[in-house]
């Protein structure tokens, strides 16, 4: 493996732990959306309030990487899902802003409820968007001659399959929120936690089998093997969570959505814009990568052990956990 | 019409940002030396202020994650082909300071929500991090400015940056001073807008007890912060004199290339030798006016001098608070108990802020047309994508909508504080 092979493969980790992590804040709001009761929505608030702000920092590890290592191909995906990179970027500071301007208690209950809405919204909406970019990306749809993109602003991400993958995401997103909470929450409100997330995992299949069937040909990747094995990592979660093995459903939905990441970045094989620009023709010059790695693992030398203190204090399973901050 | 879009998307994004970036470095300082104040003292007055700006912090740093988080994003999507050839360069202080953001964020949430869950000293050390993990976010970011506007570590052949050396950013001469300049702002305008709040509760309840202490922990760090604002920002005139002499130019609206070159402060009184001074300590040195530069290379001169202009004011009136707080310290007497001096700081609360905003109008708008000075115009940087307008205005009214809603929950926040007493 060389230096660029080995960025992008951290790319890769990062989206991976991007999507278990905010991924699952953004399904926490669509749980929002759909709460029947001010305890259901008060628990999903206490289990995102201490870490969103870290898991979201991902996205930017990731962006950063990007245009360091791979200045061609982030130029080419800034120009090319122009339109629903901005509604991502829409879709993050509303409900960020609507997140924190509803907490610590600052404003009346029906201004908080408001506040609440336009959170629950956005975070359902976004992972929407970003489907529709990754979707973009592996659709094979996009044309580029030397450095200008040809196919327009609205190729690849406007197509069904990017469409089926922004389904398939927020499905996912929504699937990890539900079983975390699952392990973080107790009496009916887990038993209300427990039910969608085993609804959840019904849907993805469907819709998992939609978004297979619309991507395109030359986005393959580890087969049947390896769809197999995230069938049986599902199936595990949902087996799970009907004997109400909470921890043992979290542990295989993780696996869950860990395989169909790191499947899309397999069938990718290298490329950030499918055949058209990857670590093959977009890597930069020498001295930045080895700086980038060195940095990068420095900086984790830092970065993990933060985290882990992060989520053994709000995490752990012995921590009874006051809900905010006094 | 796109590259005045692009242009004034990108401006009223920084622009906006940098509020809350500014407080997300300023902020946790006032937060930590309230709680180790309490630690000390055992004072529950400043447990409450320490808890009080931990709030108002972690409401001011959300919002300036997710408007850093557009910025990052913008780079690609309004100048692409800036970061085509910037990126492999600027990619390294964007590192770093990702790490530091990181961190930041980490330790602001075990901070704002382990108040009860960790012994104390080790909650304080969690404040200590995030204080100093949001200056060096601020410094890396800097970098890649001062960069920008002094480009280092690479050779430029045919319009391509080759031989590439991204560790030699740091080495723009333009670093020191803009991370020094920008670092004090920060302290400085936040230590006064954080006075100028608690000096307007305290004439509202004389006495109080809770914003005496908010008030002198604010005002102690903006009587540390200001006065050095003046040596940094000499620092700067020096380093644009000597590499950037159109945005000197610009600024004091500098024609005509001469030795003794006096200086107009306040378009009001004109002091001989003082841009000579200015610009390189000596009453006789030679000024390069813009005569000296085709027009092509002006930046809006307009502007520029105008930006200057305001952020020498507020900083000398800034300057002028901080004599007078001295003073009344000096005395002996209680800042707090003099109205007229609380007005002062009422008055003064957003000089700092002003400030930032005219200091950043001054290095961007002034080292246009160029994005990279000296290498690659901002024209030839802008995305081809047509309709710019449509971002510029969605964001543009985003932001105000946020702006106004913090502003409310803040004063919410703040004067919920004033029963106490």
């Amino acid at each position: 493996m060389n230096a660029t092979e080995f960025v992008y493969l951290t790319m890769g980790v990062a989206l991976v732990v991007y999507a278990l992590s905010a991924g699952a804040d953004f399904g926490a709001g669509v749980w929002d959306l759909l709460s029947r009761t001010v305890e259901q929505r008060k628990a999903l608030e206490k289990a995102i309030a201490p870490i969103w702000e870290a898991n979201h920092v991902w996205l930017i590890f990731i962006i950063v990487v990007m245009f360091t290592a791979f200045p061609k191909a982030f130029a080419l995906l800034s120009i090319a899902f122009h339109v629903p990179l901005t509604f991502v970027l829409i879709g993050i500071v509303l409900r960020g802003a609507a997140f924190v301007f509803r907490s610590y208690g600052l404003v009346a209950e029906g201004t908080r409820a408001r506040f609440g809405r336009v959170f629950a919204w956005a975070s359902a909406l976004t992972p929407i968007c970003l489907g529709w970019v990754l979707g973009g990306m592996s659709s094979g749809a996009i044309v580029v001659r030397g450095e200008v993109v040809e196919s327009g602003y609205l190729a690849g991400w406007t197509t069904p399959y990017a469409m089926a993958v922004g389904g398939f995401a927020l499905v996912l997103f929504a699937l990890l929120a539900a079983v975390y909470m699952t392990v973080e929450t107790d009496g009916e409100v887990r038993e209300w936690f427990r039910q969608r997330a085993i609804a959840c995992e019904l849907l993805a299949a469907p819709v998992a089998l939609v978004t297979y069937l619309l991507a395109p040909a030359a986005l393959v990747a580890g087969g049947i093997p390896a769809q197999a094995l995230t069938a049986g990592a599902a199936c595990v979660t949902v087996a799970a969570l009907w004997r109400r093995r909470f921890a043992v459903a979290r542990a295989a939905v993780i696996a869950q959505v860990a395989l169909i990441v790191i499947d899309f970045g397999l069938a990718m094989r290298g490329d950030f814009v499918l055949g058209v620009v990857g670590v093959a023709n977009s890597g930069t010059q020498a001295p930045t990568l080895p700086l980038l790695i060195a940095i990068t693992l420095g900086g984790s030398v830092l970065l993990v052990p933060s985290m882990i203190a992060l989520y053994r204090q709000f995490k752990s399973a012995e921590s009874p956990s006051p809900s905010r901050p006094s | 019409m796109d590259l005045l879009a692009a242009r004034g998307q990108m401006a009223m994004s920084l622009g906006f940002h940098i509020l809350f970036a500014v407080a997300g470095i300023a902020m946790p300082v006032l937060m930590a030396v309230a709680e180790w104040r309490h630690l000390k003292t055992g004072d529950a007055m400043y447990l409450e202020l320490a808890k009080r700006w931990a709030r108002g912090t972690a409401i001011l740093f959300a919002v300036g994650a997710v408007s850093g988080t557009v910025l990052s994003f913008e780079l690609g999507l309004l100048w692409p082909t800036f970061m085509r050839h910037a990126g492999p360069i600027i990619g390294m202080p964007f590192s770093l300071e990702g790490f530091a953001f990181f961190l930041e964020a980490i330790f602001i949430g075990i901070y704002l929500y382990g108040w009860n869950r960790m012994r104390p000293r080790l909650h304080l050390w969690a404040g200590v991090v995030v204080a100093l993990c949001g200056a060096l976010s601020g410094i890396f970011v800097v970098a890649v400015n001062a960069w920008m506007n002094a480009p280092t570590g690479f050779t430029l052949v045919d319009g391509q940056l080759t031989d590439i050396h991204p560790l030699q950013v740091f080495a723009s001469p333009a670093f020191p001073s803009q991370a020094l300049h920008m670092t004090f702002a920060a302290y400085a305008a936040i230590g006064f807008l954080a006075a100028g709040i608690h000096a307007w509760a305290l004439l509202r309840t004389p006495g109080s007890r809770f914003h005496t202490l908010a008030l002198g922990i604010a005002l102690g760090m903006a009587v540390v912060a200001v006065p050095l604002q003046l040596f940094t920002g000499d620092l700067a005139g020096k380093h644009i004199a000597e590499f950037q002499p159109v945005k000197l130019a610009a600024a004091e609206r500098h024609f005509e290339t001469r030795a003794d070159a006096p200086i107009t402060a306040f378009g009001l009184v004109e002091i001989p030798y003082g841009l000579s001074m200015l610009a390189y300590n000596d009453p006789h040195a030679v000024v390069r006016g813009l005569e000296d530069f085709p027009e092509s290379d002006w930046p809006p001169i307009t502007i520029v001098h105008v930006a200057f202009e305001i952020m020498v004011g507020c900083g000398s009136a800034m300057f002028g608070v901080v004599l007078w707080v001295i003073f009344r310290v000096v005395r002996k007497k209680k800042v707090a108990a003099s109205r007229p001096l609380l007005w002062a700081c009422v008055f003064a609360a957003p000089l700092g802020m002003i400030a930032i905003e005219a200091g950043w109008t001054v290095t961007e708008v002034g080292r246009q047309p160029w994005i990279i000075h000296g290498v690659m115009r901002t024209a030839e940087a802008v995305t081809p994508m047509p309709g710019l307008i449509v971002p510029f205005l969605t964001f543009s009214i985003l932001y105000l909508v946020l702006g106004v809603i913090v502003v409310v929950l803040l004063r919410a926040h703040v004067f919920a504080a004033g029963d106490l007493g």
